[in-house]
């Protein structure tokens, strides 16, 4: 017996028609989550409503909300080019550990600089540190092609050891009761645009990571070497077939990414925390790699997807109010991964009724 | 009109034929139809096959000759039709139905367990065979060969294997299963001339002993050789089935093609050669593993001449290429551009010297192109180096690109489609397009015409024959003995990293280039000739 049904491959489908199966996929996923708080006998309206509205509500959730939107964009940024060369880059965390380090270095010992100094310092130090974290595995990689994700996802755990062992001994701060970094000065801190609550919470690191978006943008889609990691990307045969160094083009690529995430490290302690913490990457850098997915790393549309994931972190406090686990949001946020990832399917094949009937 | 007129003439001749049938039809396709999205793989064919039978499945690459045999492999299941076998419809769902029911189909690149010996792979899948009788197992299989005259070692492990043995593996993996069906998918492409001799001898026997035989293949004499009868199928339709006896190749050809083609190849005469343009001295050259794949190469190549490369796969082409290219290291020896000795150069300066290769490996896309790219990024690869600046500049590109569609009939939807999309000829076109766009002095091309229907494959022979008019050294690696035959000024002969002969076509048979592929040195043919005479 034949099935009704088989699978057949789809031809080429157009930018919209994609666009348009993925937003049914986010809907899908919508509905799925409804079933089950329905199951939890809880409003599935309502859940949506704290999931999704509560974090955009008034200004000062909306200011929380973008801080969140505008870390995981930076590290969606450096992840996405690293995944563009088909390097899996799951360091994320560690490089942000390590560039917050680099920049908290400064911002602590320094702060005595001028604020138009200081911070730009602590920009370019976060960039330097977390690029040397990342050139590790790129330097193992090029050099004995080892797998760099097994790598980079080890070196995560030692940038956060190294950290405790910072804030247990070396950098302790003045509280001598409690093992902590101490608070930033108002000098290695990053300024907002305006003075009156609640946008004066709002701190210039969104400007910050729109220009981040358009440099790799442009970085990616218009230079030179941009066009190389395509390649190297697509095929590492083709690339040293057309004569490129792909050690080279592997170490530079990898050194920008983790650089990047580095960047996002010194916006986490200069912005969001105003110390160093433990907390500093937080399993942003894992977040960062579904949102880097989701876009296709294209970095404009990364900036849709931060938001809406930062959103939905955001959200799930607010389950709590109807005594919904928070644990409840990364369920969602999985089923949702599920479905759009499971629309790819949708988008290279099509299924089709087996006709029975014999062609005459 | 013509056309009409022949394919009158051919469904007469198959009534006539159905007239006049002594042996049983054993299995028979009816209505077949698959669809590959857009792509009509198959287009309601009918096909029919009798008991002690060669039947060959002729067509270009794309026909879907394939595809209609995975159908009855069960590797694909139809859109529609029915398939007969014994006079009772049958259902194929999996590879394990199509076994159940006796169809073996022997895969152009084999399914065989490398680090398993032939006995094992060939017992290999029979359900309980472990606790079978080893003796008992080993006496059957030993039957089998004798009777068909399958001579292999059956405690020999595949690796060790030439890919004549590991193909006769193949047919005894199948005859072991009790097929009486058996599919052939160019089974010759790997097989030197004598290989092939010997092949046919065994299918021979088969059919005699009343099975069915399928051999798919694009090679007329091969048709003309072996088969009884002859099915074409072009675009994914089958335009007729004929006798083999009743037939030439030029009709087929026709038939295959759809109007009437020229089959020879110009070759034209280059008055003014530069003088060694390439010259590789004493070359030698380890693979990964340490293993010599080149051993001490010396030749010259001139500017203005096509210098053919004959010889079993894997006998060190790519390497070659590659050394050439500066894409492998170098153990011994130099090869000279122009007097100027490029070993140890990197890629990127061998470019730059005027070295262009168009590399056609198996996987035709794996080096030379990128898959996912569109034309414009895959026509830049080579030359954005020479832009100034930081940025990339597209516009050149797009223009080359566009100019390039036009000059060669590059069939696309546009320059801005990933490459990925366009068929097998047009993806060589491109490859081959870009190399001769950047006006080399030395092209270096492996493989070109690999899987290309008979139009394209002229055109890319003119456009090679194109450089050499224009004093371009042309180095081509071949596989189509006929065709290094016709189109080259000179043929290599290598065997196992080696030069067996430099010949030049007018002074050899295809046998004796078959002989020079296996290890006869060049000399030994000339002496054995002359004991002969």
């Amino acid at each position: 017996m034949t099935l009704p049904f088989h699978i057949v491959k789809r031809p080429y489908m157009k930018t919209y028609q994609q666009v348009i199966v993925r937003l049914l996929a986010v809907l899908t996923a919508f509905a799925v989550t409804s079933i089950l708080m329905l199951l939890l006998k809880k409003n599935p309206g309502k859940v949506l409503m704290a999931l999704l509205y509560e974090p955009v509500k008034n200004g000062y959730f909306l200011v929380q909300t973008i801080k969140l939107a505008v870390v995981l964009l930076i590290i969606s940024l450096g992840i996405g080019l690293a995944f563009k060369m088909k390097f899996w880059n799951i360091g994320a965390e560690g490089q942000i550990i390590l560039g917050g380090i680099g920049a908290s270095y400064f911002g602590l010992f320094h702060s005595d600089w001028p604020i138009y100094i200081l911070l730009p310092v602590m920009l370019v130090a976060s960039f330097v540190t977390g690029g040397m974290y990342g050139l590790i595995p790129a330097y193992f990689k090029a050099r004995y092609n080892t797998n760099e994700t097994l790598f980079t996802l080890m070196l995560n755990y030692i940038a956060l050891s190294f950290l405790l062992f910072l804030q247990y001994g070396p950098w302790k701060g003045a509280n001598a009761m409690r093992p902590e970094f101490d608070n930033f000065k108002k000098n290695a801190l990053l300024p907002s645009l305006s003075s009156s609550k609640p946008w004066s919470d709002l701190h210039i690191g969104w400007i910050l990571s729109l220009v981040m978006v358009a440099v790799v943008y442009i970085y990616m889609n218009h230079t030179k070497s941009g066009y190389e990691i395509s390649v190297v990307g697509e095929s590492v045969n083709t690339a040293r077939y057309a004569g490129m160094n792909v050690r080279w083009i592997t170490l530079r690529t990898m050194m920008l990414s983790a650089g990047i995430c580095g960047i996002a490290g010194f916006v986490q302690v200069s912005g969001n925390l105003k110390k160093l913490s433990v907390n500093v990457a937080g399993g942003l850098g894992f977040t960062a790699i579904i949102i880097a997915w989701l876009s296709k790393l294209n970095p404009v549309v990364m900036i849709v997807a931060s938001f809406l994931f930062s959103v939905m972190s955001k959200g799930a406090g607010f389950l709590e109010y109807q005594n919904i686990s928070p644990a409840a949001s990364e369920m969602i946020q999985g089923i949702i991964l599920f479905c759009v990832l499971g629309a790819e399917f949708f988008v290279n094949y099509k299924i089709v009724r087996t006709n029975r009937e014999v062609a005459k | 009109m013509q056309d009409c007129i022949l394919h009158c003439f051919f469904n007469f001749l198959i009534i006539c034929d159905k007239g006049d049938s002594v042996n049983n039809v054993l299995f028979e396709l009816r209505g077949i139809t698959k669809l590959f999205g857009n792509v009509v793989a198959n287009k309601n064919i009918d096909f029919s096959v009798r008991e002690g039978e060669i039947h060959a499945l002729l067509g270009e690459n794309g026909s879907g000759k394939t595809t209609l045999m995975n159908i009855l492999s069960g590797i694909y299941t139809p859109d529609s039709g029915t398939i007969i076998i014994n006079g009772e419809e049958v259902t194929i769902k999996s590879p394990e139905d199509a076994i159940k029911l006796g169809i073996g189909m022997i895969h152009q690149h084999f399914k065989l367990v490398d680090v398993f010996s032939a006995k094992e792979n060939i017992i290999m899948g029979q359900s309980g065979s472990i606790r079978q009788n080893q003796k008992n197992l080993t006496r059957e299989i030993e039957e089998l060969s004798n009777r068909f005259g399958l001579n292999i070692n059956l405690d020999k492990k595949i690796y060790q294997m030439s890919v004549s043995e590991k193909q006769t593996v193949e047919i005894m993996k199948v005859l072991f299963r009790k097929s009486k069906i058996l599919i052939l998918d160019e089974p010759t492409a790997v097989l030197t001339p004598q290989e092939i001799d010997k092949l046919f001898e065994i299918l021979r026997e088969l059919r005699d002993d009343g099975c069915a035989i399928v051999i798919i293949t694009h090679k007329l004499n091969e048709v003309m050789e072996i088969s009884d009868r002859v099915t074409i199928l072009r675009k994914g339709e089958s335009v007729a089935t004929v006798e083999t006896k009743q037939t030439n190749a030029k009709e087929l050809t026709e038939l295959m093609v759809g109007h009437s083609v020229d089959l020879s190849i110009e070759r034209p005469v280059v008055e003014d050669k530069t003088k060694d343009v390439l010259q590789v001295d004493n070359l030698t050259i380890f693979d990964e593993d340490g293993v010599k794949v080149i051993d001490g190469m010396s030749f010259a190549l001139d500017g203005g001449e096509i210098l053919g490369v004959a010889g079993v796969a894997g006998s060190g082409q790519k390497e070659l290429c590659e050394a050439i290219a500066g894409l492998h290291p170098v153990a011994e020896g130099s090869i000279e551009f122009k007097g100027r000795n490029i070993v140890g150069l990197n890629p990127n300066e061998i470019i730059n010297l005027g070295v262009s290769m168009s590399f056609i490996p198996e996987d035709r896309l794996g080096m030379g192109l990128v898959a996912n790219m569109d034309m414009v990024d895959n026509v830049i690869l080579k030359d954005y180096k020479r832009q100034k600046g930081l940025l990339l500049s597209r516009k050149p590109a797009r223009k080359t690109a566009l100019k390039m569609v036009e000059d060669l009939d590059i069939v696309t939807q546009g320059v801005q489609y990933p490459i990925r999309l366009l068929s097998g000829g047009n993806v060589q076109k491109v490859l081959l397009g870009r190399e001769i766009n950047s006006s080399p002095q030395l092209l270096i091309t492996a493989y070109p015409v690999r899987g290309l229907d008979i139009n394209s494959s002229y055109v890319i022979y003119d456009m090679l024959n194109e450089q050499k008019k224009k004093g371009v050294a042309v180095l081509y690696i071949g596989e189509d003995l006929n065709v290094l035959l016709e189109l080259c000024d000179r043929i290599m002969v290598i065997c196992g990293g080696r030069i067996m002969g430099m010949v030049e076509p007018k002074d050899v048979t295809i046998e004796d280039l078959g002989l020079m592929m296996t290890g006869h040195t060049y000399s030994q043919i000339l002496a054995e000739r002359g004991t002969g005479k």
